[in-house]
């Protein structure tokens, strides 16, 4: 085991308690849970950059990955997290193994519970999954997905890199761009966001804006230039493809042109501007190489950086509950 | 384009934009209109001004026809965008709008910008393109409805087919709302009319033709309502026919829904009868109603319930017309029968000539946000003047459309049109 930077000792010996069971959606958050989860995961960003970046908070703990999607990049980021911790982790991918062959989800939790594992991370098409999965198991489940509703800890990760980069959440202007109607990291960004203090704005197609979006609380753009007009951050959402040839969008180059991040339509946002991505990113569709790959604009490798560390504190805050209940 | 600057004098001005129907005259220089005066001569006049006596005619804006089918690209032989913007000038139409229907579809800017390409080229009357609102106008995806307006569209629409998936209509009336653009849709319910040659009725069943009942029309108008009701978008219905939709479209106005409504001159002209001994010139799409509903439409024109009036020209060549009923083409040119059509009207003193002219001029431009179509100091010169009682008798053979498929043929109408003038040139002269 390695020591842990003297910041995150700090922050862990503070007492701190985590009173959730679950970690299923941003609304179930406070202020207060975010900042101290926000907290420790800028410790953990420390550890991260050390040689020995191994600690044993969850020893002896296992963390279950049950990807019903692929992903490469959060499924990994959570197997990270776990095994810096501690944890023993297992992937599970029922789309590719026999446990779901005709199996319900139920079905397949209560076979899963049955191995004992102490923090179950779901990520699955139907949005409330995570949700129904948490009340037939008797470990801790971290919803990384549920089809078009949640996916807290990219939020989580998302505010951390903006903290870091901007020092403050509160009052930022941020908008959200693209594909927001089916965009489960939009829903948690918007609730993450605005209860952090931050200006949401929507900016997209009206075909890619949820219906009655503007009831959110948030302001609606379907021009991109007004809609990040002195903006401190823009994030960009991934476009499926298939969504873009006529179905949600006419084609990708008119998405680009409209809709499509470049450095003209960026000059519209404030000077310090930030963006983000969530990734898998659409080059020349969503954004421009250009902007994605200049480090003084860009956060999205950052963003990568965080997720590690926000999932860490995700895991640490949730184990520790845990202890307290046997 | 350095020209001598003219004057139309001693004519009646009918400018329903500004609501005058009155004596004046009319200055024109560098093709837009300098001044206007409500009195028959402007005074003094320098030296090297044309002068254009009208002798009591008519003065008013070049008529905006919205829905104009042509032949090109892909079917050059029914007709050219020349030969249509000819017809159009000596109907005194100076603003067409072409449909998207040709093969290549517009659904995409290369096409809008090749029609634009080629009405610069050919230099008579302003045309501009429809784009299609689905790829292919298959009604299935939606097509580059942002680039095509911005490469000059000026609105979207699948012409004569009806997008029968609603969540596709929804999308493309949501998405174009994004962009400020106009979207037509023809009520017609596919299944209902499917195979259709005639408005179903006693006539038809005494002719032995397939008919479509008048209510498909309101079938179809009433989801598409909806829809707008849905999206908040507004909506071009494409040419209604019916009293029974006309009753639709009523209550959706009078509930202030974002709707407008067209209907063509041949549907306020003729009836089912005039199909008489299987006419195929009288064969439309929609097809000619009864006489209840060709009343209906008459009268929400008269009340400017349907703002619009179209020629829906259509050209279709004798090898397409001259066939059984059921199998021949639909359609009917009526570029240059259009305005001495709806003149009909104001002489039977049905409907006062100022409101028939704002159908063809200044409510069309004003939907699609066009400088033209009003009679006002630095608007674009387009102006057309007309004997309002010269009485002419329409021979379709010696229509000026390459097809002369017209249902006016052999009508004996009033009005006839003098000269035409796009921005500030003649391009037609009686």
């Amino acid at each position: 085991m390695s020591a842990a930077p003297p910041g995150l000792n700090e922050v862990l010996q503070r007492t701190f308690s985590f009173p959730k069971r679950h970690f299923l959606s941003a609304t179930d958050l406070n202020e207060v849970e975010v900042a101290d989860l926000l907290d420790l995961a800028d410790g953990f960003v420390a550890l991260n950059r050390q040689t020995a970046k191994k600690l044993d908070l969850l020893k002896g703990r296992t963390l279950m990955n049950l990807f019903f999607e692929n992903s490469t990049r959060t499924q990994s980021s959570f197997e990270l997290a776990g095994k810096r911790l501690g944890a023993d982790v297992v992937n599970m991918s029922p789309r590719s193994s026999s446990i779901s062959k005709g199996e319900t989800l139920i079905d397949t939790a209560v076979t899963l519970n049955a191995m004992q594992p102490d923090l179950l991370v779901i990520r699955h098409s139907s949005s409330g999954a995570a949700a129904l999965l948490s009340q037939k198991v008797g470990c801790c489940v971290i919803n990384a997905g549920d089809g078009q509703h949640e996916h807290p800890t990219q939020a989580l990760l998302d505010a951390l890199s903006m903290r870091r980069a901007f020092g403050r959440i509160a009052g930022l202007k941020v908008a959200i761009c693209g594909d927001v109607a089916h965009s489960r990291v939009a829903r948690s960004n918007v609730a993450l966001l605005q209860m952090l203090g931050a200006q949401v704005r929507l900016v997209g197609p009206p075909t890619l804006i949820p219906p009655q979006a503007d009831r959110w609380n948030v302001e609606v753009f379907h021009d991109l230039r007004e809609g990040i007009a002195g903006c401190d951050v823009v994030m960009m959402l991934r476009l499926q493809l298939e969504r873009m040839d006529g179905v949600m969008a006419p084609s990708q180059r008119e998405y680009f042109r409209f809709y499509g991040l470049d450095r003209e339509k960026l000059a519209f946002a404030a000077p310090h501007v930030k963006v983000m991505h969530p990734g898998p990113m659409n080059r020349g569709v969503e954004i421009d190489s250009d902007v994605a790959d200049d480090l003084s604009v860009s956060l999205i490798q950052d963003q990568v950086e965080m997720g590690v560390a926000a999932r860490m504190a995700v895991l640490t805050s949730l184990a520790a509950r845990l202890e307290n209940d046997r | 384009m350095s020209q001598r600057p003219q004057a139309f004098t001693n004519v009646r001005l009918v400018d329903p934009a500004s609501g005058y129907d009155g004596p004046g005259a009319l200055i024109v220089t560098e093709g837009v209109i300098a001044d206007v005066a409500k009195a028959k001569d402007l005074g003094k006049l320098s030296q090297d001004v044309e002068v254009i006596d009208g002798g009591g005619a008519l003065l008013c804006p070049g008529l905006v026809d919205i829905r104009v089918k042509t032949g090109e690209p892909g079917a050059e032989t029914k007709e050219t965008l020349k030969s249509a913007a000819l017809a159009a000038a000596a109907g005194g139409v100076t603003s067409i709008v072409v449909q998207p229907d040709t093969t290549p579809t517009i659904d995409e800017p290369s096409v809008v910008d090749f029609i634009l390409r080629r009405a610069r080229d050919i230099e008579l009357v302003n045309v501009y393109p429809a784009g299609a609102a689905t790829k292919g106008g298959k009604g299935e995806r939606m097509a580059e409805i942002g680039l095509m307006h911005e490469a000059g569209c000026l609105y979207v629409t699948d012409a004569d087919r009806p997008i029968v998936d609603s969540k596709v209509l929804r999308r493309v009336l949501s998405y174009a709302r994004g962009f400020g653009v106009l979207v037509a849709h023809r009520p017609a319910d596919p299944w209902l009319s499917h195979g259709a040659a005639a408005s179903e009725g006693e006539f038809a069943s005494r002719l032995g033709l397939p008919g479509v009942p008048a209510i498909a029309e309101k079938i179809m108008l009433e989801r598409d309502l909806a829809l707008v009701e849905l999206t908040g978008a507004p909506l071009l219905v494409d040419q209604l026919t019916t009293a029974a939709a006309i009753e639709s479209f009523a209550r959706a106005k009078d509930r202030g829904l974002p709707v407008t409504a067209t209907t063509s001159i041949n549907h306020l002209s003729f009836n089912e009868i005039d199909i008489g001994d299987y006419r195929t010139f009288c064969k439309l799409d929609p097809p000619l109603r009864g006489e209840d509903d060709r009343q209906a439409v008459i009268e929400a024109v008269a009340s400017g319930l349907i703002g619009v009036v179209v020629s829906a020209h259509a050209p279709a060549p004798a090898e397409d017309k001259r066939l059984p009923y059921d199998e021949a083409a639909a359609g009917a040119v009526g570029l240059q029968t259009l305005l001495s059509g709806l003149l009909a009207f104001h002489h039977e003193g049905r409907i006062p000539l100022i409101d028939l002219i704002r159908a063809v001029t200044s409510a069309p431009a004003d939907l699609l946000g066009l400088p033209a179509g009003r009679l006002a100091k630095g608007a674009p010169a387009d102006l057309v003047l007309v004997d309002l009682n010269a009485p002419l008798v329409i021979d379709a053979d010696k229509l000026i459309s390459k097809s002369k498929n017209s249902p006016f043929d052999g009508r004996r109408l009033q009005g006839r049109v003098l000269r035409t003038v796009v921005d500030g040139r003649t391009v037609f002269a009686a």
